[in-house]
């Protein structure tokens, strides 16, 4: 498109996508980006040593540092890696998408510098042994104050950058620097950062007042009103995640293929459910606790969340179907799967989001809506099938899909080149790959009781002596085999994007390098260029049979999965 | 283009396969809404909700009570106890053991008050891999029917402190 290198002191145009770059939010971008990636590393080598920990014939740490592992594993993936790229991509979604500048770069660095403090602070205290009470700090476990400190100056980092977007949104508006709507991809963004408020409150209640405990200075609060709060964090989060990486699978699927949201009406109203229904479904954590009535339970499961999974399936279908539709504008009409066939599988960007997309659904989707069913939570309550669930929403979902995002950051933003790119093509294949066989060992494991966050499977040593069945410790094998991969196609991604982003060849001035065949880009280009009005035409003549089979499938597997667990809790003894 | 801004109305209801799909994908979501419902009334396992506050050292007295009266053995050292078939019996979850062994009897309902007395702590029965978290402050009453017999294995599964791994308990069923 836009090849001209038009730029001033305020933004410069991408030579790729003829979009302008506002140069301090780019730099800000970049900050995000790069803390994100270190935060991974720290959580990925703890990864891996729970890994080889859960694997009970290695059992590699000692009891100490697993729990101590777990912690840092915890609050790093799930919080600072998470987070980091999360504000990157608000800085981007909200400025270059919508053609203004940042509303205020002071507050942007002082949320940058309150985050990385929060981020530090916290790691010290958790490597420093004084911290070893998990991701979710359960009173009456305490940790050194520093740890809350910590993670409570982070949130208020990112509660700032959630304000900066808004007032960037409304200059944005009030400057009429774009016409009509909002693009979809900052639609997105803007329900993530929504949700992110909502998140930062709940969490806020229950943080805030256990510093306060820790400090000395109150009593503790009651145990199970912080999991209800703590949850409003947590379980809210990760619909932020959701969001975030919905809005990246449209991002990816325009750059790689040139798809078009067929009906923007439907998109937006998917997102809008998101906000309007994760309030309540906070729920699903709760379900065998005590002090909830019944109906309270499945109230808060059931009417309202199932239209937040609603949503899910429809962008599950949009995005395939959106990429159906271009790919058959490009000729490629083979039969029911050709355009499946011929999608830019070659492009780790595309790869990374379309696997995304499979593992997010069939696994992480399925086990997710079945295992937060009031009854059938029963069989799968704190036991491996949960992190077996997560490993494949936020991990093979929302991460994977991150990774595919980098592929486009690194050039389009940070102007720099890949090196070794038939690793690259390969690497989300490695890392989605490991995480289904880890999330698949985790899962089936838990199906025969294995625990979660318990550092020796068979309970050796106590009194009462216990043990699983020998298939339960195959499946902890395959959960190890599987991280071990996880972890080197994590590995792989963080060499490949250090590599590019401290000594990467420049594209200063040039267009991205295509990750495909010159011709395949030049049609992708083509679509893109032209334009919005045009594309809509005659895209209602066009079926999307592909896309059809592929969500009845997914359908049938999750019908078929979801009434499994309920033949497999008539097992159970009677109890209410 | 999903990175630039529609032009004009883009407001219309979905058409073709995609609002078949819509369609699809509510009617299952109002099946899954339906089945929770009906299995709370038809169903036999639905996740307990009688709780009552109770303070943690109370609890451990009424448990203390409980042993007392109807302890009936002992197994490495642990009370095994049998509450009458129908009764009230307690499980009391405490850094790092599930106290003490219950003996019950098939087919027999019984009352189970399960709390923690110190940290928080989840409740595993093996192989049956039945689950419930327990809290300190919250006496969570199981109403409980077991259909099989045999002895069957308590763990923890929340992390309760460093002999987290250490902690199981035990129940005896008799047909
Ligand atoms: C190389 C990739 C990864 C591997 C091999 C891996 C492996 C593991 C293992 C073995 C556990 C411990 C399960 C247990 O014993 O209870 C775990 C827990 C967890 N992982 Fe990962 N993981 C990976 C990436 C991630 C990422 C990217 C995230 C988040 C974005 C994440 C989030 C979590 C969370 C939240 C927990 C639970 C911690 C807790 O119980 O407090 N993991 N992971
Ligand atoms: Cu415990
Ligand atoms: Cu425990």
């Amino acid at each position: 498109m836009n090849t001209q290198t038009a730029t001033t002191d305020e933004y410069r145009v991408c030579n790729t996508t003829g979009l302008n770059i506002f140069r301090k939010a780019e730099w800000f971008v970049k900050a995000n980006a790069v803390l994100a990636v270190i935060f991974l590393l720290v959580g990925a080598v703890a990864a891996l040593l729970l890994a080889l920990t859960r694997w009970s014939n290695v059992m590699l740490l000692s009891d100490v540092w697993y729990y101590r592992m777990l912690t840092v594993h915890g609050v790093n993936m799930l919080v600072f890696w998470i987070i980091f790229l999360e504000m990157a991509i608000l800085y981007f979604a909200s400025t270059t998408l919508l053609n203004t500048r940042l509303f205020s770069k002071k507050l942007a660095y002082v949320s940058l510098v309150l985050m990385t403090i929060g981020a530090i602070a916290t790691n010290y205290i958790m490597f420093a042994g004084q911290a070893d009470v998990l991701l979710t700090s359960y009173p009456p476990l305490e940790a050194h104050p520093l740890f809350y400190l910590g993670i409570i100056l982070f949130a208020v980092g990112a509660l700032i950058v959630c304000f900066n977007f808004f007032a960037t949104l409304y200059i944005a508006k009030k400057n009429k620097t774009y016409e009509g709507s909002m693009p979809l991809v900052t639609f997105g963004a803007a329900t993530a950062a929504i949700i992110a408020v909502v998140a930062l409150v709940h969490g806020a209640i229950a943080l805030v007042p256990t510093f306060f405990w820790s400090m000395g200075w109150t009593e503790m609060m009651d145990p199970g009103v912080y999991r209800l709060f703590w949850w409003g964090l947590g379980h809210h989060s990760q619909q932020i995640n959701v969001a975030a990486m919905v809005a990246v699978w449209y991002f990816i699927a325009t750059m790689s293929t040139g798809a078009k949201p067929l009906n923007e009406t439907v998109c937006r109203a998917a997102f809008i459910l998101y906000i309007l229904f994760i309030n309540l479904a906070a729920a699903h954590h709760l379900l065998v606790d005590p002090g909830f009535s019944a109906e309270w339970k499945m109230w808060n499961t059931s009417y309202a969340m199932y239209l937040a999974v609603l949503a899910s399936m429809i962008h599950g279908y949009t995005v395939p179907a959106s990429m159906e539709v271009a790919m058959r504008r490009k000729g490629f009409n083979k039969g029911i799967f050709g355009w499946f066939a011929r999608l830019p599988w070659k492009d780790p960007g595309f790869s990374a989001v379309a696997l995304s997309a499979i593992i997010f659904g069939f696994i992480g989707g399925i086990t997710g809506v079945t295992l937060g069913t009031e009854q059938i939570n029963i069989m799968a309550h704190n036991t491996l099938r949960i992190p077996g669930h997560f490993h494949a929403t936020v991990v093979g979902g929302t991460s994977l899909a991150f990774m595919g995002l980098c592929y486009y950051v690194v050039p389009l933003i940070f102007q720099k080149d890949f090196y070794l790119k038939g690793l690259a093509r390969i690497q989300p294949w490695i890392f989605g790959g490991g995480i289904v066989i880890m999330s698949l060992g985790m899962s089936f494991a838990g199906t025969y009781g294995v625990p979660r966050r318990t550092y020796d499977s068979d309970f050796s040593g106590a009194t009462l002596e216990t043990g699983f069945d020998p298939v339960a410790h195959i499946m902890l094998g395959i959960l190890g085999i599987g991280g071990i991969l996880a972890f080197i196609g994590l590995l792989l991604f963080i060499l490949l994007v250090v590599a590019a982003v401290f000594f990467g060849p420049s594209l200063k001035g040039k267009k991205m390098p295509t990750w495909q065949t010159p011709e395949a880009q030049k049609m992708t280009d083509d679509l893109i260029s032209r334009g919005y009005e045009e594309e809509g035409k005659d895209y209602k003549h066009i079926k999307t049979p592909g896309t059809v089979v592929l969500v009845l499938i997914f359908l049938l597997s999750f019908a078929i999965y979801y009434f499994a667990n309920w033949a497999a809790l008539a097992d159970l003894w009677h109890i209410r | 283009m999903s990175i630039f801004h529609p032009k004009g109305n883009w407001f219309r209801a979905p058409t073709g396969s995609e609002r078949m799909w819509v369609g699809l994908a509510l009617v299952w979501c109002l099946v899954m809404s339906i089945t929770m419902p009906w299995w709370h009334f038809q169903g036999k396992q639905n996740a307990p909700s009688e709780t009552y506050e109770v303070d943690p050292a109370a609890f451990m007295e009424r448990v203390n009570q409980f042993v007392d009266a109807h302890q009936v053995d002992e197994v490495n050292g642990v009370p095994i106890v049998e509450p009458p078939p129908g009764g009230d019996a307690y499980l009391m979850g405490q850094m790092w053991r599930w106290y003490p062994v219950l003996k019950l009897k098939e087919g027999q309902t019984y009352r189970i008050h399960v709390s923690s007395v110190d940290l928080q702590h989840g409740l595993s029965i093996l192989p049956l891999n039945m689950n419930v978290h327990v809290l300190p402050g919250y006496d969570y009453v199981m109403t409980v029917t077991p259909t099989t017999s045999g002895e069957f294995n308590i763990i923890c599964n929340e992390f309760c402190g460093i002999g987290h791994h250490l902690m199981t308990g035990r129940i005896i069923v008799e047909s």
